[in-house]
């Protein structure tokens, strides 16, 4: 076992986990943070999306253990009360059907909105390439990133 | 108003009857003379019926009974309610049923949800409604035909008086239940305020924020992990396994064989490892060695070959109208053509896994993301031996259902493995025990031959169709039915079958059969309109405009939807070179659909551009949803037309997302629907749409590269998307 504190939005932990345990099942199965989810477990189908840094990182295969020091954001942690205008936009538009992707999929987008405020369908396919959606959300995943670019957009005019 | 009187006999038993009778068999979901919830009050809330609950601070709540899996029900059904009672549905607030008896069918499968749930939600609203409104009249002294409803009010317009629903409970629940032949439902779109409108899924708060709600989010006191190795190998048995190697691993709590049942469908042999986490259970199996007794060695190759054979055969026919071989000898030309495509794979987002809790009195506890939770509970109880009322279901939300999630086989294993640990216990199969030990949409080859008259008319068309079963009998989800069209639309028509022997577990996946096999009618239909040198949307509307007994679809309905999607897309416009329109249209699981797709090509490579759809299912009740399902369908069939699972030694040869790579976001093209609001009853939209939209892609893309596709995957024409 692996003695390792992580800091997970904005708190910090202190595990003992096998020191090969994945991120992910450190979340899951360690503190219960059960937002993350399990797809592949190879780092291809992006369900397991958790912010390292702000960079989008396939939790399944990076040990908890070595990540000590790191900024983490997970789903949880994005805006717990939902008011993040791709939460908002993520609800507009509807885009959840089963809804099992769809924490890896904002995730992924919060990232893509962060270095590009107004992303085109070509953005937006690059950034969201490595989240697959089973159920096939991906005309409203566009829709919505757009609908959160200008809600973001409107509320920086604001504030 | 007339309420109920009790002495004529019409007491709540009555109702219920008289509901079954006025609604068909399935109508025992709106259990009005069950003891503890017939109209009355429970402490501070109002229980009117299963569906609804009003509390004396004003909460309301709808109760949805089915799993939800990504379809939306449990949006779609609480609406219907809302409709009818006259909330508003920011004033709303949806429970989950558990599986309970007194529901009727808990089941996500087969698009039934909405036409079966369409009369029980709609006298639940209606009902309830009824009850408040005589309340208010009788406290008023007026007729409750003066009175109205609106946004949670009963108003009494002449009077100017009104009572909002939480201030009339006492008397509501102390009145008859009404006659459901008193109650006047509401059927008609005009009718709906908030049925037809654009509503978010309920669970999106949640979803969007990352909270507890699908069957591997379940946490309970004491929980431990479980990995449960099966044999690679269908129906594999254990010989032998290292489980004392395993138990002495880290984190491992228990490591033990079970022994099993024969039934693909149910407890298979395998190997059980119990752990502290998720990820102790899985590395340690990692060194399990298991010794199997595999008999069966199944391969695609050998498929293949047997199919080759037996398509030099006659098979058994299964429908004959005219004289099909006479009428080919007459016929102006004559068009072959086979169709092939693979098995493939459910590959649910989530994997499957189920919760237990086995509890010393003798009752189980199961929290399972399944379509059928019902057959699972009775799954459980037989292999397990426990009586069905000793076990509670919780329905969890589902990460993507398609059908495979109608079998049950996660459910008997975590019940299993809980008992024999005596904690509760969370089964989470790995990505790769999903994609090996799913129940496939079989493969199956189509051999056409048709026959067309001087006018561009088909008259003959003769059908042998190659597919799977066991002892001569199609498996599950391997069957054609004898009535499919182009039977009724042609005078000459037989269909002969053939059955190739599989022991791979095969099953419903989403729009069983039609998802396959309408790309292999409705191509074949492009080539013979190409050859009648017809225009593809004249050849198919020629083809709905007659019928020859028994019309085998609403033919004015399908047409409908052919052409408003024809319409949309702009069909007849002039294109670039590279571009291409295709079409199809399709009737199943009580929807009519229709789709035109545009595609582009770029040598070999072809972007789907758009796909415009024509929908016909009655009354839409959820416009998101609706679309959602659609959108959905089109992305299934684009992504599913270009994958395929093959079996060498009985078992499955793909394993992961990498080697079953579903589409991606870059390759999705944007679909637009039309619905054609009729006043037929509404119909569900998770399966209509898929089956026609594979034709419609593979039509446009021959029309962009004149390569006709006649074998999926779409690569071995040497397209990929
Ligand atoms: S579960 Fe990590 S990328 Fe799929
Ligand atoms: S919403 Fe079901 S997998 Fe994306």
């Amino acid at each position: 076992m692996s003695k390792v504190t992580l800091k997970i939005n904005g708190e910090s932990h202190l595990l003992d986990v096998p020191p090969d345990m994945p991120l992910l099942w450190a979340l899951r199965d360690t503190l219960n943070l059960v937002g993350t989810k399990y797809s592949c477990g190879i780092g291809v189908c992006g369900s397991c999306i958790v912010l390292i840094d702000g960079v989008p990182t396939q939790s399944c295969v990076m040990p908890a253990a070595g990540m000590a020091g790191m900024e983490i954001t997970t789903i949880e942690g994005l805006a717990p009360n939902g008011d993040h205008p791709l939460q908002k936009a993520w609800n507009d538009v509807d885009v959840p059907q089963c809804g099992y992707c769809q924490g890896g999929q904002i995730l992924t987008a919060a990232a893509l909105l962060k270095q590009n405020s107004n992303p085109s369908d070509k953005d937006i396919d690059e950034a969201m390439y490595g989240n697959l959606c089973r159920c096939g959300t991906y005309p409203r995943i566009r829709k919505a990133i757009k609908l959160a670019a200008q809600y973001a957009a409107k509320a920086g005019v604001e504030s | 108003m007339k309420v109920l009187d009790q002495k004529t006999g019409m007491d709540r038993r009555a109702f219920l009857k008289v509901s079954m009778m006025a609604s068909g068999a399935l109508m025992i979901g709106v259990n009005w003379a069950s003891a503890a919830l017939a109209n009355e009050l429970d402490g501070s809330t109002w229980i009117p019926n299963l569906y609804v609950r009003i509390d004396r601070d004003g909460k309301i709540t709808i109760v949805s009974k089915n799993p939800e899996a990504g379809q939306g029900v449990k949006t779609a059904f609480p609406m219907v309610v809302a409709e009818c009672l006259e909330v508003d549905w920011h004033d709303v607030n949806v429970e989950q049923a558990p599986l309970d008896d007194r529901y009727g069918r808990q089941v996500v499968g087969g698009s039934r949800g909405t036409p079966d749930g369409w009369d029980d939600l709609r006298i639940a609203g209606t009902g309830a409604l009824h009850l408040l409104t005589a309340a208010a009249a009788g406290k008023w002294g007026v007729s409750a035909a003066e009175c109205s409803a609106a946004s949670g009010t009963i108003v009494h317009k002449p009077s100017g008086k009104s009572a909002a629903y939480h201030t009339l409970l006492d008397i509501a629940a102390k009145l008859p239940v009404p006659d459901v032949s008193d109650l006047k439902l509401k059927s008609r779109p005009e009718d709906f305020k908030l049925l037809g409108t654009f509503v978010p899924g309920v669970d999106n708060p949640k979803i969007v924020t990352g909270q507890p709600l699908f069957g591997c989010d379940t946490r309970l006191n004491g929980m431990l992990y479980a990995v449960f190795e099966k044999c690679p190998s269908f129906g594999g048995k254990v010989r032998s396994a290292n489980v004392e190697k395993i138990r002495k691993l880290p984190g491992v709590t228990h490591a033990f064989v079970i022994k099993g049942t024969e039934n693909l469908n149910g407890l298979m042999p395998g190997v059980a490892i119990v752990a502290k986490s998720w990820w102790e259970a899985n590395s340690a199996r990692n060194q399990l060695q298991v010794d199997w007794d595999s008999s069966h060695a199944d391969s695609t190759a050998d498929f293949n070959a047997r199919a080759q054979v037996l398509s030099k055969e006659q098979g058994e026919t299964l429908r004959a109208d005219g004289n099909v071989e006479k009428a080919l000898d007459s016929a102006d030309k004559v068009i072959q053509s086979s169709y092939y495509y693979p098995f493939v794979s459910h590959a649910n987002m989530e994997p499957q896994n189920c919760t237990a809790r086995y509890h010393e009195s003798g009752r189980m506890e199961l929290w399972a993301p399944s379509q059928n939770p019902k057959s699972g509970r009775s799954l459980v109880s037989g292999t397990l031996g426990i009586p069905e009322d000793r076990i509670h279901v919780n329905l969890t939300r589902i990460g993507g259902g398609f059908g495979r999630r109608l079998r049950n086989d996660f459910m008997v294993e975590a019940a299993w493995i809980a008992r024999e640990v005596g904690r509760p216990v969370q089964l989470q199969w790995t990505r790769e025990d999903d994609m090996r030990h799913d129940f496939y949409r079989p493969a199956a080859w189509h051999h056409f031959q048709a026959g067309i008259d001087g006018n561009g008319r088909m008259t003959a068309f003769d059908h042998h169709f190659i597919t799977f079963g066991k002892n001569g009998e199609t498996i599950s989800g391997a069957g054609l039915s004898p009535d499919h069209y182009p039977a009724g639309l042609v005078q000459n028509f037989r269909l002969r079958q053939s059955v190739i022997e599989a022991n791979v577990p095969t099953g419903p996946w989403r729009s069983p059969g039609h998802s396959a096999y309408c790309w292999a009618y409705q191509s074949f239909f492009d080539e013979l309109a190409l050859a009648a040198g017809r225009d593809q949307l004249e050849f198919r509307l020629d083809l709905l405009s007659r019928s020859y007994g028994k019309p085998p679809l609403n033919l004015e309905r399908t047409s409908g939807t052919l052409r408003v999607a024809a319409e949309k897309a702009g069909w007849g416009r002039k294109l670039a070179a590279n571009r291409g329109l295709g079409m199809a249209f399709h009737y199943d699981h009580g929807g009519f659909v229709s789709h035109v797709a545009e595609v582009v090509a770029k040598g070999s490579k072809i972007q789907v551009e758009k796909v415009w759809s024509g929908i016909d299912i009655g009354p839409v009740i959820n416009l998101s949803g609706a679309r959602n399902q659609v959108e959905g369908c089109v992305v299934d069939a684009l992504s599913t037309a270009q994958l395929e699972i093959t079996f060498a030694d009985g078992a499955t040869e793909q394993s992961n997302f990498s080697d079953y790579e579903l589409l991606r976001i870059d390759q999705s093209p944007e679909i637009e629907c039309h619905f054609i609001q009729s006043d037929f009853p509404p119909m569900g939209l998770g399966e209509p749409p898929i089956a026609p939209a594979t034709p419609a892609i593979a039509n446009a893309i021959f029309a962009a590269t004149g390569t006709r596709i006649r074998e999926l995957p779409f690569n071995r024409s040497g397209i990929s998307v």
